[in-house]
């Protein structure tokens, strides 16, 4: 049985710098009307938005300076990302390339990849989606059967991706096709490609989510040629370097924070004085955040000191993604005289209404629960 | 240095405690030389060292929750620290604790103590009772005391004691009632962290024995993810015990406690529910050495406050700061 690790680290004077910087930046923009919270379910990208959060340098900020980057720690990024998503600031457009686009092109691409692309990452000029799931691949991701052929000086790639979220705003996606044979084992052949979404035969659908929002896209990729230098790593080094991405992808402050405006609604709707009811969760979720955070922290501590933990990556996403789902669930029945209507001009009413209706996706996305749990079960030496 | 503490407390209640010194203790025998070993380990003086003592005693307890130690060691390190803080001399041997407040009534006069006291653990073998009053800390001798015999569901004395007697020694309290409450909490939930991580290797590796269907049951999925729920309530009862162990002598250590004796008393039922589902019936019998573990779990989980008081009194200050100001809150504790 391997033990689960967690270490949370205390955070450096400089992050706790970083985060009153982040605060007045935040409030200063708000002032100026820059932005307003809108929506915790990544439905309201600002592109306007994401460049100044660049400019202040807090888009690639790990990276290396020569590639646009700013040298700081994981622990300074953690910081930084979990104040604007409390805040609920629209930071959706390059949330996907500053996660996992440029870190991936980081340790896997090449010397020219990386010149290209990441400084006009870091600056919010592009942005990344990512291209995985497909009609009949979901979870068995390694069953997608997008094709790259070899041809003179490229590719040329024929498939459908689907659930692409933001394809519609994005300039490139990670796409995950198939190059070579399923052997000796599945999980061989595979291999990821940095498609420009402009490029002919690239065709982007949307797919209404049932909150009425457009997130998703399919794309459809007829006979598309790619590069080859739009190959990210060796070809058929796909699936290893999927996996590494893993541990960031599961572990961070989004996953656990989606609904956190629904509770801070929830204690201001309790007021000064709560009913024992009200008190109760909310003292009961402040609990489960305050573990939570310190359990995403560790790992982002780990991932720092170059470990990857996917394992404990997995428990803080699908705890965390179940305390998300348990706010709506739970303040819809002690909330006084609640009527949650997208939209509302009562926070709460607003707030609960988005979360209720987005729900389902929480549990969905970057890794299903059964997957995650399938993980964690391995994990303890089951299987 | 924490990490050697805890190394030679689990050694020494892994090597010394197995299933029939757990029955023994629960018909009444007390592990006596089990606490000499204890004692002369330096183990009750773990909180000793001024600047790894709340780490030291955080790893003795977790040990002694992992194996069911059936002794007052949370109880006789928490007296040792309150005398010390007090400036008064710990009497050796184990001690029981006693604080004003809830069902319990104590009375100071003329240098003689007269108190009835409810839930007292191990008072049959106490040295010494020591009692925290709103502003005093007072020794009294096991001679003062008549001792109704009462027990937990996991079967630790859990005893009504009245005493009237005289005080052998007091002084002024170093702490106050609330704070106390926090460390006997704190304390608490290293033990539940303890015995739910014993508890979550009992069922993995029954898991991985058991055949029905012609395979082990762990390659169940339904077995699998039950295994998963039950590592991840353990994974952040452990994160909010640790969290509370570096902040215990803080000004603010509220938050951090309340998390934890929340956290840790959620995942202990349901960490034992999981438990039991898996191993089926064998796990349910007296033979079995899981309910040593679980019955403990169901029983600390609501002493020194249950995890829907803690929520409520979090909750409470939780308004007082406000939906707005929480973040900042959270980030500064």
């Amino acid at each position: 049985m391997t033990a689960l690790r967690f270490d949370p680290p205390t955070l450096p004077a400089e992050a706790e710098a970083l985060r009153r910087q982040v605060r007045a930046f935040l409030a200063e923009e708000r002032a100026k009307g820059s932005w307003s919270p809108r929506g915790d379910f990544g439905t309201h990208p600002d592109v306007a938005f994401s460049r100044l959060v660049g400019a202040q340098g807090w888009i690639g900020m790990t990276w290396p300076r020569r590639y646009g980057g700013h040298e700081r720690s994981g622990l300074e990024r953690y910081v930084v990302t979990e104040e604007l998503l409390v805040s609920g600031a629209p930071i959706t457009a390059h949330w996907i390339a500053d996660r996992q686009s440029g870190p991936l092109i980081l340790r896997n691409g090449t010397e020219a990849q990386k010149m290209r692309f990441l400084p006009r990452i870091a600056r919010g000029e592009i942005f990344f989606c990512i291209g995985m799931s497909e009609p009949d691949s979901g979870s068995d991701l390694v069953s997608i059967r997008t094709r790259a052929t070899k041809v003179d000086g490229g590719w040329r790639i024929t498939g459908r991706k689907v659930w692409t979220s933001n394809a519609h705003i994005s300039d490139y996606a990670i796409t995950l096709v198939r190059t070579g044979p399923a052997e000796p084992d599945r999980h061989s052949g595979l291999s990821q490609v940095i498609l420009d979404l402009k490029a002919p035969g690239v065709s982007i659908r949307p797919i209404r989510n049932l909150a009425g929002h457009h997130d998703f896209n399919e794309m459809v990729l007829d006979d598309v040629f790619l590069g080859d230098d739009m190959m990210v790593g060796q070809p058929g080094d796909g699936w290893k370097q999927v996996t590494s991405e893993l541990a960031f992808e599961r572990s961070g402050p989004e996953r656990f924070l989606s609904t956190y405006r629904l509770l801070t609604a929830l204690v201001d709707r309790g007021g000064e004085a709560p009913d024992d009811r009200v008190a109760e969760t909310t003292g009961r979720f402040v609990a489960h955040l305050w573990a939570l955070r310190g359990m995403s922290l560790s790992i982002a501590g780990m991932l720092q000191a170059g470990e990857t933990p996917n394992l404990e990556a997995a428990c803080v996403k699908d705890l965390g993604n179940a305390f998300e789902r348990a706010i709506p669930e739970t303040a819809r029945l002690v909330a006084p005289s609640a009527m949650p209507m997208p939209g509302a001009n009562d926070p709460f009413d607003a707030i609960q209404a988005e979360a209720v209706l987005n729900a389902p996706s929480i549990t969905l996305r970057g890794g299903t629960r059964e997957i995650l749990r399938g993980i964690i079960a391995r994990g303890l030496g089951l299987r | 240095m924490s990490d050697l503490v805890f190394d030679t407390a689990d050694r020494l209640f892994g090597d010394a405690i197995d299933k029939a010194l757990l029955d023994a203790a629960e018909a009444g025998t007390f592990p006596t030389a089990l606490w000499q070993s204890v004692e002369q380990t330096g183990l009750v003086e773990a909180f000793a060292d001024a600047e790894t003592g709340v780490a030291d005693a955080a790893a003795v307890l977790r040990a002694a929750g992992r194996h069911a130690a059936p002794l007052p060691i949370a109880e006789t390190l928490l007296a040792r620290r309150l005398l010390q803080r007090a400036g008064l001399d710990a009497p050796e041997g184990p001690l029981a604790i006693a604080a004003s407040g809830d069902a319990n009534r104590i009375e100071v006069a003329a240098g003689r103590v007269s108190a009835t006291l409810r839930g007292v653990a191990w008072a049959g073998q106490a040295r010494a009772f020591v009692l925290l009053t709103g502003d005093r800390v007072l020794l009294v001798a096991p001679a003062s005391a008549t001792i109704e015999a009462g027990r937990n569901l996991a079967g630790e004395p859990r005893d009504t004691v009245v005493l009237d007697g005289p005080v052998l020694a007091e002084a002024a309290a170093p702490i106050d009632l609330e704070r106390w409450r926090r460390e006997n909490a704190w304390a608490r939930s290293l033990l539940m962290q303890g015995a739910m991580e014993t508890t979550l290797e009992i069922a993995a590796t029954y898991a991985n024995d058991r055949v029905q269907f012609g395979r082990p049951i762990g390659k169940q999925q339904s077995i699998q993810h039950q295994l998963a729920l039950m590592a991840e309530e353990v994974a952040a009862a452990s994160v909010a015990a640790r969290l509370a162990t570096e902040r215990l002598d803080a000004e603010d250590a509220f938050l951090a406690v309340a998390a934890a004796k929340i956290r840790c008393g959620e995942a202990a039922g349901k960490a034992a529910e999981y438990a039991h589902q898996v191993l089926g019936a064998i796990g349910f019998t007296h033979e079995h050495h899981l309910h040593h573990l679980t019955r403990r779990l169901w029983s600390w989980r609501d002493e020194y406050g249950h995890e829907g008081e803690w929520s409520i009194a979090l909750g409470r200050e939780v308004a007082r700061i406000g939906g707005a100001g929480l973040w900042s809150w959270l980030t500064k504790a």
